[in-house]
């Protein structure tokens, strides 16, 4: 099972003054079961890469493969695809139409012509994965907060049951608690549901927190791809393409340059906490 | 795809038509349409699509580009041409069963085809060489007399202005939605009519509901720089006539000329 692009070339408005080549012979595996990281700048081609892989946009050139079926095959079943391949894009709370939240998590399963019992057990468990409690379930989508609506809307897309899950700047516009309770659910649906996840993100802080691969995007060409580690070595071109490396990354580096032997591979606070105590104990500044 | 929808939108280039005054272009607009419905004899047509020919050509806009806004208008256009082929009076061309086609029939359907064709080239072309802050101040300035009898002509002004802005974004939010639809299994294409009406409502209201929020923001926005309307308001660059405009309007002129000497002769 893994969804395989080969040699995928994407030009919008070809032949037009808007002409923009927005994805240059991309070549990926994506094996079950992995937490991956996609980052990159605005406009680097993350975006246009992920509706690629549920059959939303079709690729100018190159194939993609889904568990080795060819996903551009005149008999191919797009409408399956998009329910192994489930899509959360950036916002989705925008999405959100229907009169209460229970119907709106239900029109996903039931688009897929399920029975009514299995699209209402579905969209039950969905809603209590995110965590919306049953007795919110008949409110109007429309009166809950700016996470409550994400979560719902990610709900919807849960409901169908994917065996992948992309999700598109899905901490967006969300305060620092907001942004924990969407990562935390992500994360736990890798864990325990052994989802695969693609996650998009700008923030570098996330995606060192949580993802097991790193794949750096820019001009629509897929600059590293790597685990988080090795690819916050490279700083400094990230730098140059108008990213970062987490702040510990910096902090670490920073230490080496004074002269410390300390290793700069941590990439969350808690690795470089224990890095720096151990280093401190080499170094007798700290006793116990 | 709904990005390809091109009517209304503006084309960068680097032309002479893009440089020139709105006013010229608007008025220049209107002429064109007036004498598309004010002379039909062959002749006319084909000075007018002569004329066409050149402007396309002077605007550096891909003649593709320009086409694939016609598509949209297929449909209406086909039904035009139907209408008038099939039930104009006159004499008898060919009779299929109950259905005749009359001469007269095929000269009036020729002829509004090639009127609406032009017709929608024509007022396309303005809007691929204008920007929508330009055709404002165009509008605002060329109708600025009307504000005389109380005619509210910076408001109309930035209505039009707006609703040209929005078009693209409502596009862009319209491919959005349908995509993120798409993905929970949504079928636009498939099935009767009811089916595809009740299909468009998942479409619909979160569109709505964007529009209205799109709306108040903007709004905001206008409220917080201090927009009041156009009592006192000044511009950054106030539209001047410069010799390629008088040009233009003498290129105008001399269009007309041509189309009152074709009808004489005919």
């Amino acid at each position: 099972m893994s969804i395989i692009l080969d040699h995928v070339n994407y030009i919008y408005s070809q032949g037009t003054a808007y002409e923009k080549h927005a994805l240059q012979d991309i070549n990926l595996k994506i094996e079950d079961g992995e937490f991956i990281g996609l980052i990159g700048h605005t406009g680097s081609g993350k975006s246009t890469l992920i509706q690629h892989l549920n059959g939303l946009m079709k690729a100018t050139e190159g194939c993609i493969y889904y568990n080795g079926q060819d996903i551009y095959d005149s008999d191919y079943n797009l409408k399956e695809l998009r329910s192994k391949v489930g899509l959360v894009f950036q916002y989705p709370e925008h999405q959100l139409f229907e009169t209460s939240i229970i119907k709106d998590v239900k029109f996903g399963p039931s688009n897929l012509g399920l029975p009514a019992l299995e699209v209402d057990l579905r969209a039950y468990e969905a809603l209590k994965q995110v965590g919306i409690g049953e007795d919110m379930i008949d409110l109007s989508p429309f009166e809950l907060s700016g996470g409550q609506k994400r979560r719902v809307a990610i709900a919807g897309v849960l409901a169908m049951k994917p065996e992948v899950l992309i999700l598109d700047e899905p901490t967006a516009g969300l305060d620092p608690k907001g942004r924990d309770e969407i990562l935390n659910l992500v994360s736990s649906l890798h864990k325990e549901n052994k989802i695969t996840v693609i996650l998009v993100s700008h923030s570098m802080e996330d995606v060192a927190n949580y993802v097991e691969r790193l794949i750096v995007m820019d001009h629509g060409k897929i600059m590293f791809d790597n685990e988080p580690k090795k690819v916050f070595t490279h700083y400094k071109a990230l730098e140059q393409i108008g990213l970062a490396a987490p702040q510990v990354t910096y902090v670490m580096n920073r230490l080496k340059e004074c002269g410390q032997s300390v290793n700069t591979e941590p990439t969350t606070v808690d690795e470089a906490c224990e890095e720096i105590i151990r280093w401190a104990k080499k170094k007798g500044i700290l006793l116990t | 795809m709904i990005r390809d929808i091109t009517i209304g939108q503006y084309y960068p280039a680097d032309s002479v038509i893009h440089r020139l005054d709105p006013r010229v272009k608007l008025l220049g607009t209107l002429i064109y349409i007036i004498s598309l419905f004010a002379f039909h004899n062959i002749a006319s047509y084909l000075i007018a699509g002569l004329f066409l020919a050149v402007i396309i050509h002077l605007s550096k806009v891909p003649f593709s580009y320009i086409v694939k806004g016609l598509k949209p208008i297929l449909f209406l256009l086909l039904f035009t041409v139907m209408f008038n082929l099939f039930l104009t009076p006159g004499q008898e061309f060919v009779r299929v069963g109950f259905i005749k086609i009359t001469l007269e029939g095929i000269k009036t359907a020729g002829f509004m085809a090639v009127r609406l064709i032009f017709l929608i080239i024509g007022s396309s072309l303005m809007t691929f060489t204008t920007t929508p802050n330009h055709l404002t101040d165009g509008l605002e300035k060329g109708m600025g007399p009307l504000r005389k009898i109380h005619v509210p002509v910076h408001e109309i002004a930035m209505m039009m202005s707006i609703a040209l802005r929005f078009i693209p974004i409502l596009l862009e939010e319209t491919d959005k939605i349908m995509k993120a639809q798409s993905a929970r299994g949504a079928d636009f294409e498939t099935g009767g009519l009811i089916k595809k009406a009740k299909s468009l409502i998942p479409l619909l209201v979160p569109l709505f509901v964007s529009a209205f929020r799109r709306a108040n923001d903007l709004a905001m926005a206008m409220e917080a720089r201090c927009y009041r309307g156009g009592e006192g308001r000044t511009k950054m660059k106030p539209l001047a006539y410069k010799k390629r405009d008088w040009i233009a309007y003498l290129c105008f002129i001399v269009y007309w000329t041509l189309l009152i000497l074709a009808a004489k002769i005919n």
